[in-house]
């Protein structure tokens, strides 16, 4: 009963309807920018490396030299097993170098990009390893170079694969704007824990978290939903 | 042409050292359609996958109009594969596009325009009888019509050779012969050289002219398949041309002396109507243990393992009435045993 009292109380609940009325759907677009803006460059990023790590493997169409190869997976490891709290914090000074503020919506697309490029790289990878390799050897015996190989075969074989990969990219940004709304990101996150946490009113955090919910769910289905389209192995 | 000289292959693995390929010499001749046939793991794949150098031969060269393959420069190789195209088990078309886009993929890669290429392809999808699935899905067609539409693909950059690996290896015999029927038009209207890569002996009988038999990575005998048909030499090409043949002698047991071959080299001849007769004007009713009799150009080839029933003297009459008909060679057990390489005599090695 404590519990409620303390962080669900009469007026916390009223003052939590003023802000879901006043301030979460600017909060839950700001979100959405920050998420999909994140998404977008971590692709414009992830996809060639990830291109780049099956293609330039010791057996893949164009091996590169090994040294590199292992460098681009160190680096990727390394950021990728770096908690993304403590990225933020480390490449504030060098988002607020890029953009002149490390605060806002911009300000944490920076971190947030830095955080997810590795990831969807990854991902790429593994959607373009799932290819049947006879597919890749029809290319090559076509007479296809690895630019042709790689734009005529293999990325749009592997487009149901790849939907699949940027929705979980989608929905997993989207869960790092709200953890980089605890250092001055903008968007849901930063309402819940300026309003919810600091003021300890839970009333705020649950409603920030069925919104986070909601979005997840809405972009996961409607990923799904794309991802079955688009392939046409389906029959029908 | 194409001239495969002392071409040996091998690849490092982790156990060790695969030779797949041993010293392997092939003229093929403009227009041939050429068998390349062998057991599993004879290195049939390797051959043809050094063919259009997706595999770079370990020694030795392969020359196309007397041109070295293993010389050219990565554009140049990847140009040449547009004159040396390839069909597969699996087919291998992209799956996550039409028809039409399948056989257009080619003259994509040759930045052919696209209006041209569509026209292109159009035309080729008649050619190989599919007109109407220019918008279907791999997906959506069976094995044999996936086949058709690689076939196009295969067609579309105007090939000199054409290499089929085990194009009709995933297919129930009524498909095979279409597609087989479908392989030799193109030979015959657009001129293309085929070679055929198979481990299916009726393959090599229904559209080769000639063959070569590959055996852990040598050319084991290689000639007409005609020739090589009905005077098999080496023991793979016996195994190939008469699969059933060594089990007959096996469990014939007590019964050994009794056994006649009969060897058609083109007879005229049916072979069912000479048995009747047989049975009709000798009183000979033989038994058939085995046959493998091939008709090609209307012809008879291979041969036929019989029991006669009775002693010496029937089959005394039965190897006399035989032996006069047309291109038919008769010959009783000891000798058939020899030339299976099965007693110290036998010719090959
Ligand atoms: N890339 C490879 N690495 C190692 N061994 C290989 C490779 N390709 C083929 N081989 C070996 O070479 C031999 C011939 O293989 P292959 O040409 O595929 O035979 P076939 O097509 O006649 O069945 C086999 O022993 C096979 O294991
Ligand atoms: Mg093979």
């Amino acid at each position: 009963m404590d519990y409620f009292a303390r962080y669900f109380s009469e007026k916390k609940i009223a003052d939590a309807m003023v802000l879901i009325r006043e301030d979460f759907f600017q909060a839950t677009l700001s979100t959405l920018y920050i998420t999909l803006m994140s998404t977008l460059f971590a692709i414009l990023i992830g996809l060639p490396l990830g291109i780049i790590l099956v293609t330039g493997d010791a057996k893949g169409i164009r091996p590169l030299p090994r040294w590199l190869m292992s460098i681009l997976n160190w680096i990727i490891n390394l950021l990728r097993s770096a908690p993304f709290i403590i990225l933020i914090v480390l490449l504030m000074p060098f988002t607020r170098m890029m953009l002149g503020s490390a605060v806002g919506d911009g300000g944490v697309i920076v971190p947030l990009v830095i955080a997810a490029f590795p990831f969807v790289a990854r991902l790429v990878e593994g959607s373009l390893r799932e290819l049947n390799p006879n597919i890749i050897e029809m290319a090559q015996s076509s007479g296809a170079n690895t630019w042709q190989t790689v734009f005529h075969v293999m990325l749009p074989e592997s487009v149901p694969s790849l939907i699949t990969s940027f929705t979980t990219a989608i929905t997993t940004i989207l869960g790092y704007t709200a953890m980089s709304g605890a250092v001055g990101g903008g968007g849901l996150g930063n309402l819940a824990i300026a309003q919810g946490q600091q003021r300890s009113n839970h009333a705020v955090l649950l409603a920030a978290l069925v919104i986070l919910v909601i979005l997840v769910q809405i972009i996961q289905t409607f990923g799904t939903w794309l991802a079955r389209k688009s392939d046409k192995r389906l029959k029908n | 042409m194409i001239e495969i000289s002392n071409l040996s292959k091998s690849f490092v693995t982790a156990s060790g050292t695969v030779d797949a390929l041993r010293n392997i010499n092939l003229t093929i001749h403009d227009g041939d359609i050429y068998g390349i046939i062998g057991m599993s793991g004879a290195g049939k794949s390797t051959l043809v996958r050094c063919i259009n150098m997706l595999e770079r031969p370990t020694e030795g060269n392969v020359r196309l109009d007397g041109v070295d393959l293993g010389s050219l420069s990565k554009k140049k190789m990847q140009e040449m594969r547009h004159h040396v195209t390839m069909i597969f088990q699996s087919f291998n078309l992209l799956m996550q596009r039409n028809c039409l886009q399948n056989i257009m993929l080619p003259l994509k890669l040759t930045h052919m325009p696209k209006d041209q290429a569509v026209k292109r392809a159009t035309e080729l999808l008649a050619t190989v009888g599919m007109a109407d699935k220019a918008k279907a899905y791999p997906a959506q067609l069976s094995g044999g019509q996936q086949q058709r539409i690689a076939i196009a693909r295969a067609l579309a950059t105007d090939p000199k050779v054409l290499l089929c690996d085990e194009a009709t290896s995933a297919l129930d015999p009524k498909t095979t012969h279409d597609i087989l029927t479908l392989i030799r038009e193109i030979n015959q209207k657009l001129g293309i050289t085929v070679i055929v890569i198979t481990h299916q002996m009726s393959v090599v009988q229904e559209i080769c002219n000639r063959v070569a038999i590959l055996e852990n990575g040598t050319v084991v005998e290689e000639g007409d398949v005609s020739e090589v048909f009905s005077n098999p030499k080496a023991r793979a090409t016996k195994r190939l041309v008469y699969p059933d043949m060594s089990a007959g002698i096996e469990t014939l047991g007590t019964e050994h002396n009794q056994m006649v071959r009969l060897v058609f080299q083109g007879a005229e001849a049916a072979t069912k109507p000479l048995l009747a007769s047989m049975a009709m004007e000798c009183r000979i009713a033989a038994n058939i243990l085995s046959a493998t009799t091939r008709t090609l150009d209307g012809k008879v080839y291979g041969t036929m393992l019989l029991n006669i029933p009775g002693g010496p003297e029937e089959l005394a009459r039965a190897v006399q009435y035989l032996s006069g008909t047309g291109n038919v060679r008769v010959q009783v057990e000891s000798e058939y045993a020899q030339q299976m390489g099965q007693t110290p005599t036998g010719e090959e090695e």
